[in-house]
């Protein structure tokens, strides 16, 4: 079980505690490559405030550190500044440091108790790299995995490429004034999650969203699943050091879409596949790649309610359990696209709109930049 | 009386200003996401212009809701009687456990709708939908009519997966030849002509007097499939055998 100053301070260590539910997610991609600031993405989750009980709030931002797009950007937390010395001589024989500061933040009255929040801009040692054998992004995640399950006291919540994950223990309104996304920062695309914690406390690093390298998770709703899905998932070396169902569900994705090659609407089809008598009513040769998926990847079916936004660099991708007992709403204008657990949540920015839809359970949305779009 | 709400317009207050009104006749406008709205009220007809918030009309006992926009989930949530009006899509569990009253949607509606509708005595509630719903239409529906016209534009069938899954009473009416998913083997299908069943005359009557820019005869002029209980294929030995 990991424990490390951090959750300790916070009483209760994650799954020890139940909290009714909740929580609300929202995100907005302008297809056309435009950035916008944070403000937006910060009014449409607002609008939802009363679904989440400020134990946590966060937010994803792609596109926004385009002066060092090459570099590995790694959001860090500490519990104190020994962990700090620690995380950093790791660093630094495993990583060039392109540069590195502390997170510029705003004084927020109902955001209390921060921890320490370092950011760096890393490249791989060459060398370090080399005689690893990994391949590159492999190498990043173990080096992540490291630092989290082994070091005392740090947390990597971000750590892709041109983009960045802000969190924290607030409501998302007041988390992402604390961390000036409405003035700092400007991205195309935008996830936000408002949380209401269901089974864990609370803390900086449990608040959403989850992150590996470029990928990311805004999650509503609880998995029943967890342990089938986290007992195949660290056969291959992933360490699910939260006991959080979003954790899991990340690592799921990545595996899923980086090492196994699947595509996005294959994913959703091992997730969330559809019933054996939903798949029984189809043309053959849909059934037949989802009679395969569902064989080739069994454990890694969710199920439990959940609405996701899943982010990577160029795109989001919307997906609810198959039973679809979260809600969630998509809508279009123009270049942008938006979903969000409410309508509320879209016509807060977006008044008016060319379209709008709920999709079914399983059916994921996936809105990608246009094709030239320039990030 | 007229509330013009914005997006700062906590729900709590909304709701206050909207039960402590003496008026009969309530608007509100640029309404965003405010929950609860006309929650167990009688006597009054509020109009919503906007976007209104989960559980609109719950318990509602007598009121009617006018709602140009979208309305969100959980709408007439255990609604005991009045009316409630969509111009446009309603989302999931529309009618959850209603018991009383009449909701008339212009466009789709999400999953669930009509979730544990029940019928007593002279209560007899009404969901009809102009468009298409989402999957689990009238789960464990126990009373009260669910009827879908089948009348959007977006080429999806007019329902989808698990109608009627756990239906035990009452009735559901859907606007096609053909149904496009199974049913459960616990409920029965029969085929009947629009114009023949007063029942579903009556209803179309009254949607079409909300919204006009239907064309009755058309709607009344076709199939139907008529879903009930099959009484004689009961639920029985589902969980255990006795």
């Amino acid at each position: 079980m990991y424990s490390n100053e951090l959750t300790l301070k916070s009483a209760p260590l994650e799954g020890e505690v139940r909290i009714p539910s909740g929580c609300a997610v929202s995100a907005i991609i302008d297809r056309g490559g435009r950035r916008m600031t944070g403000a937006d993405i910060i009014a449409s989750i607002a609008t939802m405030h009363d679904r989440s009980n400020g134990l946590g709030g966060g937010f994803a931002g792609y596109g926004i550190y385009p002066d060092y797009k090459e570099c590995y950007a790694f959001h860090l937390f500490y519990g104190d500044f020994q962990s700090k010395k620690a995380t950093e001589d790791f660093l630094i024989t495993h990583f060039e440091i392109v540069y590195s500061s502390e997170m510029k933040t705003r004084k927020i009255k109902k955001v209390a108790n921060e921890p320490i929040i370092y950011r760096y801009f890393l490249s791989p040692l060459s060398k370090r790299l080399e005689n690893s054998l990994l391949d590159e992004e492999q190498y990043v995640v173990r080096c992540v995995n490291k630092i989290n399950a082994e070091i005392d006291g740090a947390f990597v919540f971000s750590s892709g490429k041109n983009m960045g994950i802000f969190k924290g223990v607030g409501f998302p309104e007041d988390i992402g004034r604390y961390y000036l996304l409405d003035e700092e920062y400007a991205g195309y695309s935008w996830t936000a999650h408002g949380r209401y914690p269901t089974n864990t406390p609370g803390w900086w690093g449990g608040a959403h969203p989850f992150g590996l390298l470029d990928y990311s998770v805004v999650h509503n709703g609880e998995i029943s699943s967890y342990d089938a899905n986290r007992r195949y998932i660290e056969m291959f070396g992933y360490k699910c050091t939260l006991q959080t169902d979003t954790e899991v569900i990340t690592y799921v994705i990545d595996y899923l879409l980086r090492v196994k090659k699947l595509t996005l609407g294959e994913v959703a089809k091992v997730i969330s596949a559809s019933f054996w008598s939903t798949i029984g009513e189809k043309s053959d040769e849909e059934r037949a790649q989802e009679e395969y998926l569902r064989k080739a990847f069994p454990s890694l079916l969710i199920t439990g309610p959940f609405s996701i936004i899943f982010g990577f660099t160029g795109g989001l991708m919307a997906l609810n359990d198959r039973l679809k007992l979260r809600s969630m709403v998509c809508a279009e204008r123009g270049d942008r696209a938006y979903i969000s657990s409410e309508e509320c949540g879209i016509r807060a920015v977006a008044p008016d709109l060319d379209r709008i839809f709920s999709p079914a359970g399983g059916q994921p949305v996936v809105y990608t930049l246009r094709e030239g779009a320039d990030i | 009386m007229i509330i013009d709400a914005d997006r700062d317009m906590h729900f709590s207050r909304l709701n206050a200003e909207v039960r402590n009104t003496a008026d009969e006749r309530v608007t509100i406008n640029g309404c965003l996401g405010q929950r609860y709205i006309a929650t167990g009220s009688s006597g009054k007809t509020i109009t919503v212009n906007g976007t209104p918030g989960n559980a609109l009309g719950a318990y509602l006992n007598g009121s009617t809701v006018i709602v140009n926009g979208n309305a969100q989930d959980a709408t007439g949530d255990t609604m005991n009687g009045g009316t409630i009006v969509i111009h446009g899509n309603s989302g999931d569990a529309t009618g959850y456990a209603m018991r009383g009253g009449k909701i008339y949607i212009s466009g789709n509606t999400g999953y669930r709708a009509g979730i544990h509708i029940k019928a007593y005595k002279e209560l007899h509630p009404v969901i009809v939908v102009g468009g298409r719903a989402g999957s689990f239409l009238g789960e464990y529906q126990a009373g009260g009519i669910i009827v879908v016209l089948g009348q959007n534009d977006d080429g999806l069938p007019i329902i989808n997966n698990f109608c009627g899954t756990g239906m035990h009473g009452g009735v559901i009416y859907l606007r096609c030849d053909k149904l496009p998913h199974a049913i459960p083997d616990q409920v029965r299908a029969e085929d009947v002509r629009g114009d023949e069943c007063e029942e579903l005359c009556s209803i179309i009557d009254d949607f079409c007097g909300f919204f006009p820019e239907f064309d009755r005869d058309k709607l009344v002029s076709a199939n139907f499939k008529k879903l009930t209980p099959d009484t004689d294929n009961p639920y029985k030995q589902l969980y255990t055998d006795n």
